[in-house]
Parts: structure tokens; sequence; C-alpha cells
């Protein structure tokens, strides 16, 4: 008994958490958006009894998700999220890569300092960091004020409401989410494992790639994991930061749902969303449990 | 953990105090009052005043829909609110709680009855017209001596839009501000429901994208006070506020506000009291100081819009009551036209269209 009470903690906690919001999403995303507090019909009326529910059941129709199809906005903006989500879980690993490497070879009484500080931008609010991103970038901004003092550029950069800014954005906001895990990940590798490589004959950078990288391949795979969920369904950074060129799927929801006040389409855009992240969701858990597996 | 604790203590016994002690929350729009006048009420009724800004119909809207917004007063445009009275988002205002509403003024009560009939559910606040803010001597620089600054030819005609490019071009983030804008300009009726009409507008707003720095609707401000932008197509008092700034920082940028001659959005913003309102009677009083002629009158002084209070006018300075792009004249009155709102088929197309234009997708 104690055990199943263990169990069935972490599953309540996801049916409270997870699958009670999307049933409400799902439900709303076959409605019809109408004049009313909420906006969209039929409501769930328990009163009236049985009639009732299946009243509620016989109007609830997949014609949001038909509507979809119907227009080429849908799809860009998700093959547009999708692309800037991959392109910025690359670069993300780039320069996560070798900060999580070199504090994993630093001596090991830096080690907790190294730590907290990578940790220490998160007692600002994420808001007021991006904000300051713009006073960086803008045309007036400490940035082209700085390259254009030392005479590297004699007219400012274009960088804020770009792309480009839009992946300075996330690289920086999501960098702590790959640094840990692949710092975790190569804080346990065994030194005398490249040791015996470079015994054996091994240059230091083959070793690198033949050790290192592939025992620290759980590490990268969760941190590029962190870094492209959240970054697919983005609103904050791409708002701020990005023109109106930019084409993220968050923008499209928030339209749909803000100025066509049409929750209904919202909710499906939404739902469609959460089935494009399933798969590298569904992805990650399993990795996770290899991990486990491997080290039980 | 202690510190979590210790936060949540304080949260309860501050929700716990709130509670009892009397209190009227509004919401408002960014820059829309003077705040001497929201320590002045807590002053004169003793109810603690909680004051929260947006700069969006649409976000409002979306918190009224959604229901329990936890507001007492809120303060959206009157195409919008139309909108809301039909979805019940409002509650009637009790006239014996407002003695001050025989200060306002019949000729604007006359147009907001159009969005409220019978200005059942709202006070009018503040009014003004949507047009052309320029930086004078940056746009005679791009355009000469004779730039059509009062005309919307200079942000609709491609050759001036492209000269003024340089130096920037900020629009309104608001289809249902800048499409009506745009028809004028074709001559089509501004107020058109039929979605073909409609439609003209997006081949006039496409031809001009590429010059368009940024749709906003409130970083205008800002950039035409630092002279960052050239022109702006905003909100009259806004633009004027950008004025004021740039002559307050002395950094030589001159703005000027011109409603378009061919004809400019008239719209008007009202205080309502949403339906669930926790503290409709402090919301009343809140209403009441509001409409006051010299509380009124205060208002206007500092954010340079028009108000729908007649005894106001008495106690406003002469650079508001006297200023043409504030109280236009009879002559460019007649010329104001008026928005309602788009039916929700019509909304999703001027929307979709918006966003074809913004982003070319």
């Amino acid at each position: 008994m104690r055990r199943f009470s263990l169990i069935s903690i972490p599953y309540l906690w996801l049916l409270a958490l997870f699958l009670v919001p999307f049933i409400i999403v799902l439900k709303i995303s076959l409605s019809d958006s109408a004049l009313a507090i909420p906006p969209y019909t039929p409501t769930l009326d328990f009163s009236e009894g049985w009639a009732g529910i299946k009243a509620f059941w016989s109007e609830l129709d997949m014609e949001n998700f038909v509507f979809l199809t119907e227009d080429d906005l849908y799809w860009k903006a998700y093959l547009s999220s999708l692309n800037i989500a991959i392109v910025s879980t690359i670069l993300t690993l780039l320069v996560g890569f070798p900060i999580a490497y070199a504090m994993a070879r630093a001596p090991e009484e830096w080690r907790p300092t190294l730590l907290m500080l990578i940790i220490l931008p998160f007692w600002t609010s994420f808001l007021i960091r991006v904000y300051s991103w713009m006073g960086i970038l803008s045309q007036e901004g400490y940035l082209n004020q700085l390259l254009l003092s030392l005479g590297i550029i004699s007219e400012p950069l274009v960088i804020l409401n770009t792309n480009t800014a839009v992946y300075i954005g996330i690289v920086y906001t999501y960098l702590p989410f790959m640094i840990l895990p692949i710092y975790a990940a190569l804080e346990k590798l065994d030194g005398s494992l490249l040791e015996a490589a470079e015994d054996l004959g091994c240059s230091r950078t083959s070793a690198f790639w033949l050790v290192t990288v592939p025992l620290s391949k759980q590490g990268i795979i969760a941190g590029s994991f962190l870094v492209f969920i959240p970054t697919l369904g983005e609103f904050v950074i791409p708002s701020l930061l990005g023109g109106s060129k930019t084409l993220m799927i968050g923008k499209v929801l928030w339209e749909e749902f803000f100025s066509n006040r049409d929750w209904p389409v919202a909710s499906a855009v939404a739902i469609i969303l959460l089935l494009i992240l399933v798969i590298p969701i569904i992805l990650f858990q399993r990795n996770e449990q290899k991990q486990r597996e491997a080290e039980g | 953990m202690k510190h979590t604790l210790l936060t949540l203590t304080t949260t309860v016994a501050l929700s716990a105090m709130a509670a009892s002690a009397e209190e009227v929350r509004v919401y408002n729009w960014s820059d829309y009052i003077d705040e001497e006048l929201l320590a002045k009420f807590e002053a004169e009724t003793g109810i603690e005043l909680i004051y929260d800004v947006f700069d969006s119909n649409e976000v409002l809207e979306t918190k009224l829909l959604a229901g329990g917004s936890g507001y007492d007063v809120v303060v959206p445009t009157g195409s919008f609110m139309a909108r809301q009275i039909q979805a019940g988002a409002f509650q009637k205002l009790d006239m014996a709680q407002l003695p001050n509403a025989g200060n306002m003024w019949d000729q604007i009560e006359e147009r907001t009855a159009l969005y409220d009939p019978g200005n059942a559910y709202s006070i009018n606040y503040m009014w003004g017209t949507t047009g052309l803010g320029v930086n004078t001597a940056k746009v005679a620089e791009a355009l000469g001596d004779d730039a059509p600054i009062d005309s919307l030819a200079l942000v609709f005609d491609p050759a001036n839009m492209e000269k003024l490019q340089a130096c920037g071009v900020y629009f309104l983030d608001a289809p249902d501000e800048m499409i009506p804008a745009a028809l004028k300009f074709l001559g089509e009726d501004p107020n058109s429901m039929d979605p073909d009409v409609v439609a003209k507008a997006e081949p006039v707003l496409s031809a001009v994208r590429p010059y368009i720095k940024k749709f906003h609707s409130s970083e205008y401000i800002n950039a035409l006070a630092n002279g960052d932008i050239c022109v702006a197509f905003g909100w009259s008092g806004d633009i004027l506020q950008a004025r004021d700034r740039a002559a307050e920082a002395e950094n030589g940028v001159e703005i000027a506000y011109n409603a378009p001659s061919e004809g400019a959005l008239m719209w008007f913003d009202q205080m309502a009291i949403p339906v669930d309102a926790p503290h409709p009677e402090a919301a009343h009083k809140f209403l009441n100081f509001i409409m006051d002629a010299q509380n009124m009158a205060a208002a206007s002084n500092y954010v340079y819009y028009a108000n729908g209070n007649k005894e106001s006018q008495q106690f406003l300075e002469a650079d508001v009551i006297d200023d043409p792009a504030i109280y236009p004249g009879p002559d460019t009155i007649k010329n104001l036209y008026i928005k309602e709102a788009y039916p929700q088929k019509v909304q999703r197309k001027a929307t979709r269209m918006w966003t074809k234009i913004k982003s070319g997708t």
C-alpha cells in the first residue's frame, strides 16, 4: 500500500498539471468561438444533467483543425519555429560545450564557484535580462557604440528586430540548461580513460572525439532537449527582440488568442504544437531511462 | 525554504489586510494619467488605489472575456467596448452614485452612444484622433519644405515613404486603426464591414511595408522624442507627449501632430466597470472622482488628450484647449470618422491580412 501511494504521487502530479489542462485545451479546440464570457461555445452545463452533456458533446467538431490546413500561415510558422529551434539548439551546444568542458577541467575547489556563476543570472528576472539585450543591440545601443568608437564599423549594425537578435536572446537565455547537464556528464568522466587512450597512441584531439564526446553524449542529448523543447514555442524572446518578419508559432498563437479572440483556433494551434513536441519529449524520456538503467 | 515561507506568510497577511480595507483596482492605458490624481483620490476617499496599465485593446479584451480579471475600472476604446458590452462584460452604471455625470459633454456623448447606447455602461475618459506625427526638420530634409505633413499621402504614397525610410517610420501595430486609414486614402468608406472593401487596404499597406521600420503601439513616443524616427502614424496625445518630452529634453527635436486632411479616425476611450468587479461601489467613486471638472482638466493638461467633460474646459490650460491638434475646430471635426468593431469573420480576415502585411506570409 505504501509503495502504491509512493508511486501514485508523481502520476497524480502529472494528471493535475498536464493531463487536466491538456483536456481543457483539447475541449476548447473542438468548440466554436462566440461573443460571450468565456468566448467560446458550447460550455458544459451540468445542471441539465445527461441531456446537457449529450448536447455539449454533439456540438464539438474538428472544424478548427481543418481550418489550420487551409491557410499556409500555420505550417509556415511551425516550420519556421522548428528551424529557429534547431539552429538555436546547435548554437547553444557550440557555445555551451566548451564552457562545460572548461568547468569540468577546472581545479576542484573552483567548481562550486563556477557553477554558481552559471546559475547567478537566474536571480534576475528573465524579462529584465531580455530587455537589457534590447539596450545592448539597438542602433544606439552599447554594442554599436563600442564598435563605432573602436573604428571596427562606420555605420551602426542593425541587429535588434532581426532573427540574429532572436538567436542571441535564445542562446543567452537557455545556455545554462545546456551547460549544466553536459557539465554533470563531464565531471563524472574518469581521467584515467583519457590517459589510457593517450598511452595507446591516441592524439589529444582524437582522444577528445573518441572518449570525451561519447562519454558526455547523455549530457549533450539532455541539454539539447532542454533547449529545443521550450524554444519551439518561445514567445517572449521573438516578440521583444525579433522583427515583424520573425514568424514563430508562439506569435501566431498570441494573435489567434488576442487579436482574433478565437480561443478555439488558438487551442488547435497549441494542440498541434504539443503533438510536434511529444516526439522529442518521448525521446528525451527514453534517453533518461536508458541512462538510469546504465547507472543502475 | 525559510525565505519562501516568509514570503508566503507576508502574501497571506497582505491579502487578508487588503480584503478588510477598501480598495479599487484600475486598469488603464500606459502613460495616460497624471499620477498626482491617483494620490489625490486616495487622500480624498481613503480608498486604496491599485493602478495597472496595458498598451493594447486586445490584451484588455482577453482579460475581460476570460472573466474574473479582478479589475474594478477598465478603459477600453469604444469600438472594442461595443463588442464587450454585447458579450456581457460590463455592469450598468448606477447614475445615483455618479452626481458628477452632469459635467459630461453632450457632443461627445452623442457619439459614444453609438458604441454604448444611452451611455448606460460607460463614461468618456479621453478622446482623440489617429494621425501623423512628424519630426518637422527631418521630414523637410527628406521631402522638401512643402512635404505633405497633413496628408495620408505622406505615409501611403510609396514615393514619399522611400525617401522617409532612412530617417525611420513607425506604424501603429493595430489593424483596426491602419486599415481604415488606408481605405480613407483610397476614398473608400473607412468604416466598411464588407470584406471585399477591407481587402482593398492590403495593396496600399503592402506597397509601403518595405519602408516601415517598426509596427508598435507605444514605443513611438520615445522614438519620436529622441529623434530616432521622423514619422509615426499614431494617437494624437501620444505624439503631443513626444513633442513635450523633446522640448523638455532640449534636444533640438521638433515634433508636430496633424490629423490627416482627408479625414482622421476619431476614437473614444471609455471607463467602464466589469460585470464581476470585486469593488463596484469604490469603482463608482473613482468614476465620479474622474468626472469632477478640475480632476478631468488636470488629466487632460497632463496627457494632452481632449476629454468628454464640458465643465472641465474652463480649467484647461491654453496650450490644451486652444490647440487644434487636441481640440479640433469645427471644420476638422466634420472631417473625422468613427469606426465600429468588425464582426468575427471580418476581424479574422483583417488580422490575417495584417500578419501578411507585416511578415510577408
